[in-house]
């Protein structure tokens, strides 16, 4: 009990003396994950949205596959990902490996089924719903689907959530392609890995407060975002 | 020059897709044969009620009418290339849904969708709130709105394109008297505007308010189709005379 007590003092104290070292692993947290959301939404939306409006040969199959892939476990992602980025790798003359960047490439991966098959199944309801008023007006499978995105906005933003859910406590992965390297790929949940490994459980456990503090802080956030937008549109 | 290419591609001199033809019109599903030999023409102007208890088949007529559905059998034929005379109807179904955005953006929304000029959308938008009654709700989010509002906002949508035919579906199924009264005004200022209304309902008092002319179904077929007046004076057929005094058709 006195661990938790523990962490709780440090965690407190890290964040009071706004500890540099803290700040920075925080910083690159919040850069690769909201990165790779944004990114991953930028495909995931309209994938999603496109498959639960158009219908073509496959396409249960592809939803199948996308749901499958929510599931997908990040430790099996960040390996393969690892030999493509791996000197050897197809992509190896990249250079990316160790870097930010893959850490990016990782969670993007793993957050765009998150986000398409969130957003397919909140689509496809919608347009069950819409269909006959779409098609009453003439309006096009495509403009169909952006209404029914702009329809979904509410909706659409709990499964960008989900995703920053995902990716804020992802470790697997990023250790893999990332490396846990001081200063320069060291993220919270990295951080809180290394620092259990070392036998310091009560720092891990101070980071790991933070983490979900910040984590509670940025939901709360677009909860209170989309509050205010259902407060003023309706 | 636009007139001129209109007529060119097949339009009516007056550029009308009425009058709407139906001839032998059937729709089967599962193998069971829900309508069946329906003929009738409408012309320009007024109302026509589609008239009968539930499952007679006046909303499977619209559906078929309006191009919803495919039928087994028959014909229906407008005044001009298939592909056009959609963009000429619209359609209020019996379900009134709203997208969750103010009144003004749900017009928008149908305006944006049938690729009106954004010139023509202010002056449409403001028509269709004035003839609806929703002009002090322009701004109100859609979902606030009552059940009769929202009937309203509904029928407004298909009023705001500029439809010279509009379908409703038994449009005051689920409303109280004072809302129903609320639509059916619009309905009627709808019609006084010179558009064709082509409304199904079940309730005979609301036939009897609305309707130029009646068109009586019963069972897949339609039985009757006569002015208004002359139906409720001396209905031809046993089932309408039945209907009529109230009795239960199944």
């Amino acid at each position: 009990m006195s661990e938790f007590q523990d962490a709780f003092v440090q965690a407190a104290r890290l964040l009071g003396r706004a500890d540099p070292e803290l700040l920075e692993i925080i910083a690159l947290s919040l850069r690769v994950s909201l990165t790779a959301l944004v990114l991953a939404c930028a495909v995931g939306l309209p994938m999603g949205a496109a498959l639960g409006v158009f219908r073509f040969p496959g396409r249960r199959a592809a939803v199948t596959l996308l749901n499958a892939l929510m599931g997908l476990p990040p430790v099996v992602l960040g390996l393969a990902l690892y030999l493509v980025l791996s000197r050897s790798g197809p992509l190896g003359f990249l250079g990316l490996l160790f870097t930010p960047t893959a850490m990016i490439l990782a969670q993007w991966l793993l957050v765009i089924p998150i986000v398409a098959a969130l957003t397919r199944q909140v689509v496809e309801d919608l347009h069950e719903e819409w269909e006959e008023e779409f098609r009453s007006l003439g309006a096009g499978r495509l403009r169909s689907l952006f209404e029914l995105l702009y329809e979904a906005r509410f909706q659409l933003a709990t499964a960008t959530l989900a995703g920053f859910g995902r990716a804020i406590a992802e470790v697997g992965a990023v250790l893999i392609v990332g490396g846990n390297i001081a200063h320069v790929t060291r993220v919270m949940t990295t951080a809180i890995a290394m620092e259990t490994n070392k036998g310091e459980l009560s720092l891990a456990l101070a980071l790991g407060i933070v983490l979900v503090a910040l984590s509670f802080l940025i939901n709360a956030g677009l909860v209170a975002v989309q509050e205010l937008g259902r407060v003023a549109r309706g | 020059m636009a007139e001129g290419a209109r007529s060119a591609a097949g339009f009516g001199e007056r550029g009308s897709i009425l009058p709407l033809r139906v001839e032998g019109l059937g729709y089967r599903a599962r193998g069971e044969w829900l309508l069946r030999d329906v003929s009738f023409t409408l012309r320009a102007g007024g109302i026509a009620v589609l008239l009968g208890p539930n499952g007679a088949g006046k909303s499977l007529t619209l559906r078929l009418c309006h191009g919803m559905l495919r039928p087994s059998g028959g014909l229906v034929s407008w005044n001009g290339p298939p592909a056009e005379v959609r963009g000429r109807q619209a359609m209020v179904f019996q379900r009134p849904r709203v997208l969750r955005r103010s009144v003004r953006a749900n017009l928008a929304f149908a305006l944006r969708a049938r690729r009106v000029p954004r010139a023509l959308r202010d002056a449409r938008t403001r028509e269709a709130l004035a003839v609806t009654g929703l002009d002090a709700l322009e701004h109100r989010p859609a979902h606030r709105l009552s059940e009769g509002e929202r009937h309203r906002l509904a029928l407004a949508r298909a009023f705001v394109v500029e439809p010279e035919v509009v379908f409703l579906d038994e449009p005051t199924a689920s409303l109280d008297p004072a809302a129903t009264a609320a639509l059916e005004g619009a309905i009627r200022r709808v019609a006084a505007d010179g558009t064709k209304v082509i409304l199904s309902t079940h309730d005979l008092g609301q036939a009897r308010r609305l309707a130029d002319e009646v068109l009586f179904f019963h069972r897949g077929r339609l039985l009757e189709k006569t002015p208004a007046e002359s139906f409720f004076r001396g209905p031809r057929t046993p089932e309408a005379r039945a209907f009529l005094k109230g009795e239960l058709l199944a």
